[in-house]
């Protein structure tokens, strides 16, 4: 899986990442982040057929619990902490152009 | 008896004899938080005005008599990324600079019905990301022993306050070392319990498989104390387990007979600082002078920790920091051209470099093409570094090691560069990636005077006999008894 990391790559992924970055850090990234990943190409050396992969330390299967309705966040305590909000709804820029 | 560095135990003494008050200790931290925070910088925020009236409040239940919980009237610090209702959580981040959570996580539920003085909120590197506590976006903290170096991190705010006397215990959380590390740098006790065994609600999640909450204390049964009353099932954390917690405080003192000590020739690869070393080796001889039986044990895919733990942890990271958007809370761009926009711009502003980088990561190994290559590979390796630990621990109780390859490193030694700091957690990221207990006791100094810790590992939710292996050692020795400035 050896490759390097283009300023490219780091566009490409920052935009899947929804996340800007300014012209310094697109530089910094593809320096850095190419560096960690040749790092861990180190993995490439362990034999890992028929290893079967580990998502979670503590493999649970099927917790259940009764569903009852319980309480749930009053409307105003839910809306305290937003950016923009109308006292009833979050509040977004309009998703489909200008209206 | 002064109250600054006395430990829970003491203080608890004290409250119950009639020696002290709540209200005397709480006024002795504000007094040292008020002579060192400035110096330190290990609170964000300190809540004088409500921990001074609990106190009172307390005091007064003690005096007439009433029942009261098993931390009554002592002071406990968190970690800025655990939430308690109505308080900034901000998790030393611009995103979530004002960020006041509508609830209380459950170990803020567990310290308020044991009677805790939460006395504030702590430094830490951004969404807990960093060994050194530099990642803040907020302030610098200090190592109260030598305030040219790092607390380590990314509870070094937890760990220095605890270090410097303005608290006797202090909550953090450790997803690849981020209690133990700070712990070992600040010569205080730090524990990191067994995925599950403490509930993750109300925790800001980083990487939600290897998050777990622990306590730092300045000596071992403080640390059992704290662990004891946070410990145990929540419905609201699915992974939390459903197993009762021991009464840790109980069995502390009596020493564990045979026990067998576990030494990985691993752990002593190059790298590994001499005074680290000669620290964890005079370890292994208190242990042998205790009557343990100290042997060899092997961890073979040890050295692909590092690897693993940086794709695993990033890629958990990348998906829970997606919430960040600018929507339902935290920061949101002022301007910006179109939904994705704000979204983009909003992220770009509210993160810090070290969160930029590891959502960056992750994504790359989450991201179509990459996966199987990076992120199941890291898996797979996860899964043999657990069978590892198995074997080891079908052969002994616990493992003995170092927590860190160096002590303290200096502030700004490693922030230019990641690859670096990521490797100074060689040692505690075993741990959350195998999902067991481990916990750093000071054992040590260097020849400059920086404290050493030594790590116990043990298998899952043996935490009791971690926390006696590890008071036997401090019953052993000194270490404990020194402090920052004498």
């Amino acid at each position: 899986m050896s490759r390097t990391f283009t300023r490219d790559d780091v566009a490409k992924v920052a935009s899947l990442a929804r996340l800007e970055l300014s012209e310094a850090e697109l530089d910094e990234h593809a320096a850095q982040l190419g560096r960690i990943l040749e790092y861990v190409e180190l993995l490439d050396a362990v034999s890992t057929d028929d290893v079967e992969p580990m998502a979670h330390a503590v493999e649970l299967v099927n917790v259940f619990r009764p569903d009852e309705p319980g309480e749930s966040l009053p409307r105003d305590a839910a809306l305290a902490n937003a950016p923009q909000t109308d006292g009833r709804y979050f509040l977004v820029p309009p998703i489909l152009g200008e209206v | 008896m002064s109250i600054a560095h006395a430990t829970a135990g003491e203080l608890l003494a004290g409250l119950a004899g009639g020696s002290l008050t709540s209200l005397a200790i709480v006024e002795a931290c504000l007094a040292r938080i008020d002579a060192e925070n400035e110096r330190i910088g290990a609170f964000l925020s300190v809540d004088r005005e409500g921990a001074l009236a609990q106190a009172a409040e307390i005091d007064r239940r003690r005096a007439a008599g009433g029942p009261l919980g098993r931390l009554a009237g002592l002071p406990v610090a968190v970690k800025d990324n655990l939430c308690a209702k109505g308080q900034l959580a901000t998790c030393a981040s611009r995103m979530l600079a004002n960020f006041r959570p509508p609830y209380d996580a459950h170990v803020i539920e567990r310290l308020r019905s044991a009677d805790a003085v939460l006395l504030g909120r702590t430094n830490m590197d951004e969404f807990a990301m960093g060994s050194s506590t530099e990642n803040s976006a907020v302030q610098l903290t200090r190592n109260p022993w030598n305030t040219e170096r790092s607390p380590g991190g990314s509870s070094g705010g937890s760990a220095a306050a605890v270090a410097s006397g303005m608290v006797p215990l202090a909550l953090g959380s450790d997803t690849g070392g981020s209690i133990r590390q700070p712990a070992a740098f600040c010569g205080v006790v730090g524990m990191k319990p067994t995925y599950g065994r403490v509930s993750r609600y109300g925790l800001v999640a980083f990487a939600s498989s290897l998050d777990q909450i622990g306590p730092f204390a300045n000596d071992v049964a403080g640390g059992a104390l704290l662990l004891e009353v946070i410990a145990g099932h929540d419905p609201r954390d699915a992974t939390c387990v459903d197993r009762p917690a021991p009464e840790y405080s109980r069995e502390l003192d009596e020493p564990l007979a045979g026990l067998k000590v576990g030494v990985v020739a691993e752990h002593f690869s190059q790298g590994l600082d001499e005074g680290v070393r000669s620290a964890v080796e005079a370890a292994l001889e208190v242990y042998r002078g205790l009557g343990a039986e100290v042997s060899d044990v092997h961890l073979p895919h040890a050295k692909y920790g590092v690897a693993a733990y940086y794709l695993v942890a990033p890629s958990e990271a990348s998906s829970n920091l997606a919430r960040y958007d600018g929507v339902h809370y935290g920061h949101r761009a002022a301007e910006f051209e179109n939904m994705i926009d704000m979204y983009a711009r909003t992220r770009g502003e509210g993160f810090g470099p070290e969160v930029k980088r590891r959502i960056m990561l992750g994504t790359y190994a989450l991201s179509a093409g990459y996966y199987d290559a990076y992120y199941l590979k890291a898996l797979k390796v996860r899964r043999l570094i657990r069978n590892d630990y198995d074997a080891a621990f079908a052969q002994v109780d616990v493992i003995a090691a170092p927590v860190t390859p160096t002590p303290a490193f200096k502030i700004g030694e490693l922030i230019d560069d990641p690859l670096a700091m990521y490797l100074s957690d060689v040692y505690t990221l075993g741990a959350n990636l195998a999902g067991i207990p481990g916990i750093s006791v000071p054992a040590g100094f260097s020849r400059d005077r920086l404290p050493i810790g030594l790590q116990l590992l043990g298998p899952a939710f043996s935490e009791s006999r971690l926390l006696r292996a590890a008071r036997m050692f401090e019953g052993a020795t000194e270490w404990r008894r020194r402090r920052p400035g004498n």
